[in-house]
């Protein structure tokens, strides 16, 4: 592997990290939830270092991240929306939200602005279901959510 | 004023995540700002929600006719609510009474919510003053499968969906030689339209590691895990929390409360899979695995994590349990209908006015749930069809709401239960584009591993989206029957063998919906 001074910071962090976990039993969620934490992202170079690390093979590390929606193989925009689309938010108009989105910010679902200001995605329910439509803005669920105050969140995201 | 000590009042506002969706933070900031300024002495709580979400940020002041609540709050609210006189009970517009007798909840049954709402959830002084431990202490008076026969005698089954008795389960794991167990609790609630597992953890977490390690007498295990969706930030930091509490008064560990049994426990926290609430798909999960389901048997309770006997519940089902202990089984299993005992946890979500929790025994009709507790749609329009038990579950016409809330009536009728969520939809809904998301979803959360699902899932959004422009609509309705019958019959677990369940009963029940739409509308 080459080393830019970019990988040996993230060889170093996913390696404490590694570290800090690999006496749990099963540990590699638990690694890679504190990787995203930690780096915003998993890098493409943390597959070899935690195949290494946990004497898995690079096809398993990669089969992980690659299965679980969560894991993001690039970073986020500075504001991450996440709309809820599960069935108890669509008796609510939850696809009025996305299209709302989509119009306002030309972004499709998964997409992240060139500027890196703004993600915009989709989520399965976040437990909100009496309070719908949800979404959830860098991490904080806002129940009853309308196609107007949406608008003027990823706005505010994407002119900050 | 009519106060006359200057002792603190206690205000309660919740902490649960939906009501802070709707601004309970705030809340509880401008309170605490606004006596200050005044000079009010008060205490404030962060209780968990009392599951009247429509009335969410719902505050509540101790007085000595009861907890008043005052509800809906917005922060803009408070100074007024002050200058009313809110901390001594005093009228005022938003004024609901003494929240236990609101006939919403008064008509409930509280078991397993019994706590949620009323205490601090992080205090272990309030979960013991509030009958917290009292099960957990006699059951380790008990010999280990003395536990297991009051679970079963209770009658208490899996609350996750399957609705398997939990005592023959555990009864299956206790009779396991291994000198390594697991008590794993599958708090991956994915389920549209669910959240009570969700209100317990952020609400009673006390309760769920009571019964987790009453599991651990009964069974033999000395390590657990409770397995909580991504998506559910605030009930992990709860548990965190609770569990680290529990560590510190040998509630969990070595010896706990000075008995024999040594058990701890972790958080582990899911990634974003919908098909992680599969219980086996969990275990690879907690091994560090993708989350594809294995094949059964054989089973967990034999060859669960890691190879080992493993007892896998449901939040609600563990968090039942130490009440079952306190109270004994036979209170318990007097409640209900049939083969369903006890309560169940119902949950009003979707276009529903008054939307929450509903705890009551089973046979309540889903009619009673929508109409009295509900109060019909959000939007003021008619309610076309309700989606009972997730995703995974039945669209059921208006027709069939006098069905008593059962775990046989409903499979008898074609739908299932499952965790007891009931979305509300009014009469706008198209219900093709339901049967088509039906599909959409398993096709995204397929784990990929049985043909049937991972493709039939694919093949059936294309085939609804050609019934509804108009291709050969009777042959491909055909053709999705079949599809539906090979996915229910051929899929390896119950994500692709009940998708088809929407799906049928949105044909079945709503066929206008998925005749030949006009021109440029397909």
């Amino acid at each position: 592997m080459t080393t830019s001074v970019g990988d040996v910071t993230t060889e170093a962090a996913v390696g404490a990290i590694a570290a800090a976990h690999r006496g749990q039993r099963g540990p590699l969620l638990p690694i890679l939830h504190a990787i995203q934490a930690e780096l915003g992202h998993v890098p493409q170079e943390a597959v070899a270092i935690l195949a290494r690390e946990l004497n898995l093979s690079r096809a398993d590390v990669h089969g992980v991240v690659s299965f679980y929606h969560d894991f993001r193989r690039e970073p986020a925009g500075r504001t991450t929306v996440r709309i809820c689309r599960a069935e108890a938010c669509q008796a609510l108009g939850a696809d009025a939200l996305v299209n709302s989105a989509r119009d306002r910010t030309g972004l499709a679902l998964g997409e992240t602005r060139a500027d890196g200001s703004l993600t915009v995605e989709q989520v399965f329910c976040l437990g909100n279901c009496a309070l719908g439509p949800s979404v959830e803005v860098n991490g904080e669920v806002l129940g009853r959510m309308s196609a107007e105050r949406l608008r003027s969140i990823v706005d505010e995201a994407v002119s900050s | 004023m009519t106060r006359t000590s200057n002792s603190p009042v206690t205000v309660y506002v919740p902490r649960d995540s939906a009501a802070r969706s709707v601004g309970a933070d705030a809340v509880a900031e401008a309170i605490r700002r606004a006596a200050d300024a005044r000079n009010l002495p008060i205490t404030l709580v962060r209780n968990g929600s009392r599951g009247m979400l429509w009335l969410e940020p719902l505050v509540e002041v101790a007085t000595p006719e009861g907890r008043i609540g005052y509800g809906p709050v917005a922060p803009s609210d408070v100074a007024d609510l002050l200058a009313a006189g809110f901390l001594d009970g005093a009228d005022h517009p938003l004024r609901l009474g003494v929240v236990d007798e609101l006939p919403w909840l008064a008509r409930q049954n509280r078991v397993t919510f019994t706590r949620v709402g009323i205490i601090d959830p992080i205090s272990p002084e309030d979960y013991e003053r509030h009958g917290g431990l009292v099960g957990l202490r006699r059951a380790l008076d008990l010999p280990p499968s003395d536990v297991v026969a009051a679970v079963t005698e209770s009658g208490l089954r899996g609350r996750g969906g399957a609705g398997f008795p939990a005592g023959i389960k555990w009864k299956t794991v206790l009779d396991c030689a291994d000198a390594l167990k697991f008590v794993c609790c599958n708090a991956d609630e994915g389920d549209s339209g669910t959240f009570a597992d969700r209100m317990v953890m952020e609400g009673d977490p006390f309760m769920l590691i009571e019964g987790m390690t009453i599991a651990a007498h009964a069974v033999g295990a000395r390590e657990g895990y409770v397995y909580i969706r991504s998506e559910y930030p605030d009930a992990v930091a709860t548990m965190r929390a609770a569990i680290a509490i529990a560590r510190d008064r040998h509630w969990l560990g070595e010896r706990i409360l000075g008995s024999d049994l040594t058990f701890d426990l972790h958080v582990r926290v899911g990634a974003g899979a919908y098909i992680c609430g599969e219980e086996t798909s969990m275990l690879e999960s907690l091994e560090g695995k993708r989350g594809v389901v294995r094949a059964k048997p054989p089973i967990p309770a034999i060859e669960g994590l890691f190879g080992k006997p493993t007892v896998v519940n449901n939040v609600l089902t563990l968090a039942t349990v130490p009440v079952i202990l306190a109270d004994g089984a036979k209170a318990y299993q007097e409640l209900g209908v049939e083969r369903s005992r006890g309560t169940q946890v119902f949950q009003l979500g979707g276009n529903i006015a008054h939307g929450g929790i509903v705890e009551t025994a089973f046979g309540v009709t889903l009619r009673e749930l929508i109409e009295d507790y509900g109060g019909g749609t959000l939007s003021g329009r008619p309610v076309r069809t309700v989606q009972v038990g997730g995703p995974l579950g039945a669209y059921l016409p208006t027709s069939q709401f006098d069905l008593p809330m059962d775990y046989e009536a409903f499979a008898a009728a074609g739908a299932m239960l499952g965790h007891g969520g009931v979305v509300v939809f009014d009469d706008t809904v198209d219900m093709a584009a339901q049967a088509r998301f039906a599909m959409e979803f398993c096709a995204a959360e397929s784990c990929g591993k049985c043909t049937p699902c991972r493709v039939g899932s694919v093949r059936g959004v294309e085939v609804i989206d050609r019934i509804v422009a108009g291709e050969q609509r009777d042959e491909n309705l055909a053709l999705l029957e079949d599809l539906c019958e090979l996915m229910t019959d051929g899929s390896l677990c119950a994500m692709g063998g009940l998708t088809p369940m929407p799906v049928r009963s949105a044909v079945t029940h709503f066929s206008d919906d998925f005749l030949t739409r006009g021109e440029g509308t397909a």
